[in-house]
């Protein structure tokens, strides 16, 4: 193209490199320092080197945690983390699936009043009514369960409107013909559109995956038995316990490493279908 | 709102398969709305017992209360610069990913994983970059003669929140950029080149004009991300201090219902959030509805 020079292409590679430089050092020296033993932070910083602990401490912050810390071992908040990760994408898509279905290919009373219903929560983020739905789940006796942890996050304005846009695109011939054969709502709903929707489920799991593993607010609020402690929330606690007089940061950055490495691994491997879940959710 | 022009036949079928989306609506979103709602007009004695209406009273106290204020500017400081900073470097690496072409696919995916990272991880990451002792940040701030202490200095507490926030933005903004540039018809651009127009004149009268949409759908999702998901990165990391130095609104909202126990300050508080949530969602539908009419 013209104008396009060799200096401005040499630019553009030294402009992305700093950018990657910005992105991946934070986690390289979080790296760098969970190698190392703890007694390293005493004297100051641990450089830019690898140090030679790696398997001892991830070994220590996965099993045993630092009693004299009063740090629990991560290997059970990974455990809650992929729980409630994996029930809150699963149930979002379950039951948006199914209310799409039910405002596509049904016609009932109150129709657009449940579309609308659905909607409303968009607008309504944990963050603006904390205070009023920690007083239902707790009403509910479903503090400090799995239960507690994700049911309240399942409902989907925005996958329902991308169920519905896909069932939109499917054409009514197929329905017809399901009719025609006499194949009930749900013998069609398995066999015709679950297949169709195959891509679009799977972007979509990506993304709330994502969402759900990420989840602070919502497991900080329900929990306060640390056996339903989650590792992006229970980071936390490491971090409070490292600003006191035993050096843990070792620990904390084991664990940091291993709370973001789920959902980067996922990213990496799904880099098409998160992209295409990224850019079909937010619009 | 349409429905398919073919329909199974069925009154019951419908209503039983949004049950569950709609029983999780309203027992967690809109009775909780609701209550938020109505506490925000009523006061509450110190233990809970009796509750008398008050009409706006909160709202007027809300509005009176220094520490409110100030948090309504933190917030609005910190939104301006967490948007400012992950769109701004977000531009400029989609333009130097554009700019690369078909080889910049290594460069997609290193700058575009940390999305992932949950926003408390990445508060934690940052402060320990820039921790006053050991953080390698701080220290070379120190060797170039600016001494930092974000537990004792507040604007160095709200920067760190800030860089913390901005870096985990970046990769969303730099993934709509790229897809934004990519779109645009390099005849348009070969055109102004021919006319002698320079990358910098083509850049600022033919791609950010082109770009203006998707700019505007950022400006918005960004504004969403530094207000309401960003409490993880406060509380992980500077828990609002030193002194009121990072409280934004959903921070203060949380700590003034759990630990102040001020509820209905707090219900008015959650009320004003929503006003702001409402507002960011109709500004992101008029958006849509514009791209439709294109």
């Amino acid at each position: 193209m013209a104008g396009r020079s060799r200096l401005a292409l040499l630019l553009a590679h030294l402009v992305l490199l700093a950018g990657v430089a910005i992105m991946v050092l934070p986690v390289y020296v979080a790296f760098v320092a969970s190698t190392h033993p703890g007694a390293d932070f005493l004297s100051g910083g641990v450089g830019l080197i690898p140090g030679t602990r790696f398997m001892e401490n991830y070994r220590l912050a996965l099993l045993d945690g630092s009693s004299t810390a009063g740090i629990p071992p991560v290997g059970p908040m990974l455990w809650n983390s992929l729980v409630m990760a994996l029930v809150i994408a699963l149930g979002k898509i379950a039951i948006s699936l199914l209310s799409a279905f039910a405002v596509c290919y049904f016609r009932f009373p109150f129709r657009a009043a449940a579309f609308w219903l659905i909607f409303i929560t968009l607008m309504l983020p944990v963050e603006v009514r904390i205070l009023p739905t920690f007083e239902v789940v707790a009403h509910l006796g479903l503090l400090n369960s799995y239960a507690g942890l994700t049911v309240p996050l399942i409902a989907s304005a925005t996958a329902t409107f991308l169920f519905r846009q896909v069932f939109m695109t499917i054409p009514d011939e197929l329905t017809e013909a399901a009719l025609v054969d006499g194949a009930g709502p749900l013998t069609f709903f398995w066999t015709i559109l679950l297949p169709l929707s195959r891509t679009n489920i799977a972007a979509l799991f990506v993304i709330l995956f994502l969402y759900g593993w990420n989840q602070y607010l919502w497991p900080l609020l329900v929990t306060t038995d640390t056996s339903y402690y989650t590792v992006v929330m229970g980071l936390r606690r490491l971090v409070s316990a490292a600003g006191e007089a035993d050096p843990v940061w070792h620990l904390v950055m084991a664990t940091a490493i291993l709370a973001m490495l789920p959902p980067v691994l996922v990213i990496a491997l799904m880099q098409r279908l998160f992209v295409r879940g990224l850019t079909e959710t937010e619009k | 709102m349409q429905a398919k022009r073919v329909t199974f036949p069925g009154r019951l079928v419908p209503y039983l398969l949004l049950a569950p989306q709609v029983g999780v609506t309203l027992v967690f979103f809109l009775w909780p709305a609701g209550r938020a709602l109505l506490s925000s007009l009523y006061a509450q004695d110190a233990f809970g017992l009796s509750e008398t209406f008050v009409g706006l009273a909160n709202f007027a106290a809300l509005f009176r209360d220094p520490a409110y204020l100030e948090a309504v500017g933190v917030s609005f400081v910190f939104a301006a610069c967490v948007t400012f900073l992950a769109m701004g470097l977000g531009l400029v690496f989609a333009a130097a990913a554009d700019a690369v072409g078909k080889a910049s696919g290594l460069y997609q995916l290193l700058l575009v994983w940390p999305y992932a990272v949950a926003p408390a991880v990445a508060g934690v990451l940052w402060l320990f970059m820039f921790d006053p002792s050991m953080g390698i940040v701080a220290r070379a701030l120190k060797a170039a003669g600016i001494p930092w202490n974000h537990f004792l200095d507040g604007g160095q507490a709200l920067a760190l929140v800030i860089v913390a926030a901005a870096w985990k933005q970046v990769s969303y903004n730099f993934l709509f950029f790229y897809a934004g540039l990519r779109s645009i018809p390099t005849g348009a651009i070969e055109a102004a080149a021919l006319d002698g127009a320079g990358p910098l004149q083509r850049f600022r009268h033919i791609v950010l004009p082109l770009l203006a949409p998707t700019t505007f759908f950022l400006l918005v999702v960004n504004l969403t991300y530094a207000f309401f998901d960003t409490f993880g990165i406060i509380h992980a990391t500077t828990g609002g201090g030193p002194g009121r130095a990072t409280t934004i609104l959903v921070y203060k909202v949380f700590r003034d219902g759990f630990e102040g126990l001020d509820l209905g300050g707090s219900a008015a508080q959650s009320v004003v959030l929503l006003a702001i949530v409402v507002a960011l969602t109709a500004l992101q539908f008029r958006h849509i509805e514009r791209r439709v009419n294109y």
